[in-house]
């Protein structure tokens, strides 16, 4: 056989602007993927994002609620926002253990080896997750109504809500897309993120008044990037306003961390296997 | 300033490619060429090298040092263009298993960018290919190791690349899905596929090779046709169960003119190398009878990767103490990076 058996022309990666369309096609393909493995296999989302915050919002409604009072608002009002933080927060692990998974199976190797955009596989996880923020946000909503939960502020406040939480939940994809990359493997991600999920979850002000700790947790818990995000939320449910200060300490928490998950996600994949 | 590396119509070049893992070398300068349309057949023990060399012609991995053209292109500098002609298939079936082996394969398909269309009729040829129609339709999950694997080729020959690599493509499967296997690859081999597959076992590679590297502790200690390192290694053991132990000897001297190497006192067996000749193995068995030793079993197989080693490098291929620690190393770096 010549050389001529081998196409030189038509080999080069393409620029620009049509680069990037191939990108954005994978990103579709491999969302599809992501999505349509949920649709096979849905006992797992069904347990993450609706039996589990309905769970926790049933046992804080009704089990701790009595003993907790909480000035100027009904429990369930106040704590409606915080199982949605909690419920968004609990999902980075698994954005990281589902990119664990596709790298100890071999998968990511096998998309690696493909002729399709690096960045691609990672933000295909992103996106499906945040569908699934978004569908278990839904569904909890809904269910919060049936048990009395109101929502207390104007149509725009509403809107700053949902924008809130969508963008929360890309900070927290972001962090278990970093996380799931560096760790390579599904039980260090569970054990890693457990450890520190589970402690910024609770010492907040997620189910109750940061103001009834003890002085040395409230020293911490008062300034926790989950504190800093359900404040604002429940405010804006409660139709109490927020202050400026309040905003601008949750949407740097926000900002911030994407500022430093993204780029360090995207130097650890380009180096993954290396 | 080095010379460019020509590819010379060939479809796998390599020059001296170099890779460590912190102080561990897995590759130690390993050349060689493939000629397009051709098997090369890579054999070594856990360890070797084999995935990293594999790794590295697939672009996943760039080399310390070297350079290696694959279908033409480099890859390092036009690691896109070795990709959209490569087919890879790794030790470990890369499926994803809550997906259908015609899910899987449609993906597949639609990251190479073949369209909706054609990315659906591909997937249905390559499921008839690998004989797996009946369970397309079943999630991966349910499959057999066997069917997995045939899968996972198919995968790799999605976009009909022009070179496939296939990583140990039949380890842990059952003797049954093994020929299931191999008759997927000679179907490709027929086809005129540049194939480039590394394997444990010297039965496999001679089947389904036209050459074959022999790798050790990161080096190619070998290479040739199968009948050329056969003939190096020598044609089958003959192997011997004693009646009387003491024999040993007796019976190695017998033997003597028939042997294509040292006998090796196995445990209870000896095994004699016998030099590739027709009737060698009547031969033996007048010979140790007209000597006079009991022979309770006696049996031939067909020489192994251990008795390759033994006779290319004096030791067994499984990673041990001194030269094998380094190997075992490798495979642990190697593991590690998978």
């Amino acid at each position: 056989m010549s050389v001529a058996t081998f196409p030189a022309a038509g080999s080069r990666q393409p620029g620009g602007i049509v680069r990037v369309g191939w990108g954005l096609y994978d990103t579709v393909v491999l969302t599809w993927r992501n999505l349509l493995r949920i649709v096979r296999n849905p006992a797992y989302l069904i347990t993450e994002v609706v039996v589990q915050p309905i769970l926790f919002t049933l046992l804080f409604a009704y089990v701790f609620g009595g003993a907790i009072h909480v000035p100027g608002a009904s429990y369930i009002d106040f704590l409606m926002p915080g199982i949605f933080v909690q419920t968004i927060t609990f999902g980075c692990i698994n954005t990281a253990v589902a990119l664990a998974e596709d790298a100890q199976k071999g998968l990511m190797d096998r998309f690696r080896s493909l002729p399709i955009a690096f960045w691609a596989v990672p933000v295909s996880r992103v996106l499906a997750d945040l569908l699934i923020d978004v569908t278990g946000l839904v569904l909890m909503v809904s269910v919060a109504y049936l048990i009395g939960f109101r929502f207390h502020g104007t149509g725009a406040e509403a809107a700053m809500v949902a924008l809130l939480m969508l963008l929360y939940g890309l900070a927290m994809a972001c962090l278990g897309a970093l996380m799931g990359i560096a760790a390579r493997t599904p039980t260090m991600v569970q054990a890693v993120g457990f450890m520190v999920i589970f402690p910024i979850t609770f010492a907040s002000s997620t189910f109750v008044p940061v103001g009834t700790m003890p002085g040395w947790l409230q020293a911490f818990a008062a300034h926790t990037p989950v504190t800093a995000v359900v404040d604002v939320a429940r405010h804006l449910t409660l139709g109490i306003p927020s202050s400026g200060s309040e905003i601008a300490t949750a949407l740097a928490w926000v900002l911030g961390s994407l500022v430093i998950t993204i780029p360090a996600a995207t130097y650890l994949f380009r180096r993954m296997g290396r | 300033m080095e010379r460019a590396l020509s590819a010379g119509g060939h479809a796998i070049v390599a020059r001296d490619l170099r890779r460590s893992f912190g102080s561990t070398q897995a590759l130690r300068g390993v050349s060689l060429t493939v000629p397009a349309g051709t098997v090369l057949g890579v054999l070594g023990p856990n360890g070797a090298g084999k995935t990293t060399l594999i790794r590295i012609l697939a672009t996943l991995l760039p080399p310390d040092g070297g350079q290696a053209l694959v279908a033409g292109h480099d890859v390092v500098g036009e690691s896109f263009a070795v990709r959209s002609r490569i087919g890879l298939t790794g030790q470990y079936a890369a499926l994803d298993e809550q997906l259908s082996g015609r899910e899987n394969l449609r993906l597949i398909g639609r990251l190479y960018h073949l369209g909706e269309r054609h990315a659906r009729r591909r997937a249905d040829e390559l499921l008839a290919l690998v004989d797996l129609e009946e369970a397309a339709g079943r999630s991966v999950g349910t499959y057999s190791g066997g069917m997995r694997r045939r899968v996972d080729i198919a995968a790799g020959l999605v976009a009909a690349p022009t070179v496939l690599f296939l990583d140990e493509p039949t380890t842990g499967l059952d003797p049954r899905s093994r020929i299931d296997v191999w008759n997927v690859i000679e179907g490709l081999v027929r086809e005129g596929t540049t194939l480039l597959l590394t394997t444990q076992h010297l039965e496999e590679a001679d089947r389904l090779a036209d050459s074959i590297a022999v790798m050790d502790a990161g080096l190619i200690i070998a290479e040739g046709t199968p009948e050329e390192l056969k003939r190096q290694v020598g044609g089958d053991v003959l192997e011997l169960r004693l009646r009387d132990r003491s024999q040993a000897t007796a019976a190695a001297a017998a033997l003597q003119p028939l042997a294509a190497g040292a006998p090796r006192d196995e445990d209870e067996v000896l095994a004699v190398p016998l030099r590739a000749a027709e009737g060698a193995v009547v031969e033996a068995v007048r010979r140790l009878d007209a000597a006079g030793v009991g022979v309770i079993d006696l049996g031939v197989r067909r020489p192994t990767l251990d008795d390759v080693f033994l006779t290319l490098t004096g030791h067994e291929a499984e990673p041990e103490a001194g030269a094998g620690a380094a190997a075992g190393a490798a495979a642990l770096a190697e593991e590690h990076v998978a």
